[in-house]
């Protein structure tokens, strides 16, 4: 408990506040910024001022609001499905991509789009839940059908294998049914098909799991100590654990169906905001949400500066930011022993 | 005692012999099946030089030369792996997984991405270029993962995680320089890093045939090194063997097979993994034994991939890496499953 005492709750306070500056100040970067540079004002005027005759305003708000909305909520979204994970299982490695469930969603997305052409976004929603779960819930079997329970390495390693297997059995529908198209939007991670609908399902999926994550933050706290311990001081370990399962799927299903498969962001945020914030749940999902919103928000600017005026897959960047820190968790926590 | 190693060597017979037949028998069933089904009747006749120009067409410039490639490469990922097992001394080492594939891989499509107007696709030139490259990018990538992992030592545990997490960064960039291609290029560069022995031809074969011929044997040659490897280091060095040395030497073959292997193969995953943990089983931990029935054991696997890629969801050909993937990711949990 002495972690807490060094960040005093001003400070953390105060670095949330700036953190909603940053993403204030992103996303208006990320609007202004495109095919054709739009100026700050002109973006003001589009969203409080909106004048339907005007191209620039119609781009703004029919292409570019949306996007960065999006990314921000993709963003917040993974950041708290990593906090959870890596709360509930006490392992630095645990995230949405490490443990395959990303790639779980995309397999139940093609399969929808190769059996039922005609579905709905909300059917593909549901169906990237389903995916994500069944994955979770293969790599949970693994760790605890083996001797030992999940321990970093282990968890990592099924993790690469079951998404290496789910990935390939993706990529045979996408051969076979000739999808490889919208399946490799998916797989590499895009906001560029965002719009006012991804922005809605986000919201709905994001507000539910939020909730949820903040409701469960105490406990995933007591839990992070140790479920023994946790036990100790009288709590249900097994009904927090249900509720952190439920709240990973929608949030990693929502922003998985939106913007496929962005990794590392579950990963590094939750290391980070930690670092920032200490060991306490009740700071960290918030924070996890800002500081979420803000890297995909950057990253999503940057996947379209670096090869202009091609796009590069958000999820290329994310990964590229996040190897680095991945390989210092690897060096530091998980490879001691 | 030599009794017993009479009776191991008689069992490394049997079970060399049983591989070769069932090499054999998948041999004809891969050379018969396909978009272009020919009777197994028909290949014979053919192989005799009695075929119809078609089927002479399709056998000895498509099928033969792919299937004989599969078995090249399965072979040297099979020994990479059972390499790189015996030296790290952890059971779940794989040249895919540590992310040598990976480096070979990017190489490759840096090769593609500048040169490719230089050389045309499949030009002789350009198919023996191309090993180079990959196992220059798999030389790098083995160095960049033995450097990163290294404090104090390089623990086996923490030299896998390193890989996973270089392999990661490699695929990211790989993504990058791939979508600045051009479209052909791009396809090209995609199902070639799915693994698919793609473009085969006689040229690939002769220009993988001389890597495996040499460092195959030397492996074989440098079994006993590995065996006393597993002892762990400090009985290793007790009984005189120049441990690191050794192991830097046994790390350069198996980066090289997995290279070699890669620039033909693409990014074939797990076959290097499964394959030696299969001639465990079968033939105990010496490693005079694990490598020859690795090497059979492997091929094997990748020319029963290759066929069932061909043939599931015929006229859909499907990568070899992804059946590899989807035979193997299960055994590889199973092992993970078992693994304290």
């Amino acid at each position: 408990m002495r972690e807490f005492i060094h960040h005093s709750s001003m400070s953390k306070v105060i670095i949330n506040i700036l953190a909603i500056l940053a993403i204030i100040f992103s996303i208006g970067l990320s609007v202004s910024y495109g095919a054709t540079n739009i100026d700050l004002k002109t973006v003001w005027q589009a969203v409080f001022n909106f004048n339907p005759e005007l191209t620039s305003h119609q781009v703004i708000q029919e292409l570019r609001l949306p996007r960065a909305l999006s990314a921000a909520l993709v963003g917040a979204s993974l950041a708290v499905s990593g906090a959870i994970m890596q709360g509930m299982t006490r392992n630095p490695l645990a995230s949405p991509s490490i443990m395959g469930v990303t790639d779980g969603a995309a397999l139940a997305l093609v399969m929808m789009l190769a059996f039922v052409p005609a579905v709905t976004t909300a059917g593909l929603v549901s169906s990237s839940f389903i995916g994500a779960g069944l994955a979770v819930a293969l790599v949970f079997m693994v760790g605890s059908f083996s001797p030992g329970g999940l321990t970093p390495v282990k968890l990592a390693l099924a993790g690469v294998a079951i998404a290496t297997m789910l990935r390939s059995i993706t990529s045979i529908f996408s051969l076979h049914f000739n999808l490889e198209r919208e399946m490799g939007f998916w797989l590499a991670g895009g906001l560029s098909g965002t719009n006012w609908t991804s922005v809605n399902i986000l919201l709905i999926s994001g507000v539910v799991g939020l909730l949820i994550a903040v409701g469960i933050s105490k406990s995933i706290t007591v839990l992070s100590l140790g479920e023994d311990m946790a036990t100790g001081l009288g709590q249900n370990n097994g009904i927090i654990k249900i509720f952190g399962v439920v709240a990973v799927l929608v949030l990693t299903g929502a922003a998985v169906s939106v913007a496929g498969v962005v990794g590392f962001v579950g990963l590094i945020v939750p290391h980070i905001v930690r670092f920032i914030v200490g060991t306490d749940y009740r700071w960290i999902v918030p924070t996890s949400i800002l500081f979420g919103a803000l890297l995909l928000v950057l990253a999503d600017v940057v996947s379209r500066l670096i090869n202009a005026p091609f796009e590069t897959p958000v999820g290329a960047i994310t990964s590229l930011i996040g190897v680095p820190f991945f390989l210092y968790l690897a060096r530091s926590s998980g490879g001691g022993k | 005692m030599n009794e017993s190693a009479a009776k191991k060597t008689k069992k490394l017979f049997v079970i060399i012999f049983s591989l070769l037949i069932l090499i054999l028998v998948m041999f004809f069933v891969s050379l018969s099946t396909g978009a272009f089904q020919i009777s197994p009747g028909d290949v014979l006749r053919t192989i005799f030089g009695n075929g119809t120009s078609q089927q002479e067409l399709v056998l000895f410039q498509f099928r033969l030369p792919a299937i004989v490639l599969a078995l090249l490469i399965g072979a040297g990922l099979a020994v990479s792996g059972a390499i790189l097992q015996g030296i790290t001394q952890n059971e779940l080492a794989d040249p895919g997984i540590l992310g040598i594939n990976t480096g070979a891989g990017l190489a490759v499509v840096l090769f593609m991405f500048f040169f490719s107007g230089q050389f045309a696709p499949g030009s002789t030139l350009a198919v023996f270029i191309m090993p180079v490259a990959a196992l220059v990018g798999a030389i790098f990538a083995a160095f960049l993962i033995y450097v990163l992992a290294w404090k104090k030592g390089v623990n086996a545990i923490r030299l896998v995680l390193v890989g996973i997490g270089v392999n990661a960064g490699f695929s990211a960039l790989l993504t990058i320089f791939q979508l600045r291609m051009d479209p052909q290029s791009f396809r090209q560069a995609t199902v070639w890093l799915t693994g698919d022995i793609w473009n085969a031809n006689w040229n690939f074969v002769l220009a993988l045939l001389p890597w495996m011929l040499i460092l195959i044997p030397i492996a074989l040659y440098k079994a006993h090194s590995l065996n006393v490897m597993n002892l762990g280091d400090d009985v290793a060095s007790g009984l005189g063997t120049s441990v690191e040395s050794e192991r830097r030497l046994l790390l350069l073959i198996a980066v090289a097979l997995a290279g070699a292997s890669v620039a033909a193969g693409g990014g074939i995953a797990f076959l290097g993994l499964v394959v030696p943990h299969i001639a465990r089983k079968l033939m105990g931990p010496l490693h005079q034994y694990i490598i020859p029935v690795s090497v059979l054991v492997g091929a094997l696997l990748l020319m029963v991939s290759d066929t069932i890629g061909k043939n599931l969801l015929a006229p859909t050909a499907i990568p070899v890496g992804i059946i590899v993937a989807i035979l193997s990711a299960p055994y590889f949990v199973y092992l993970l499953m078992r693994t304290k």
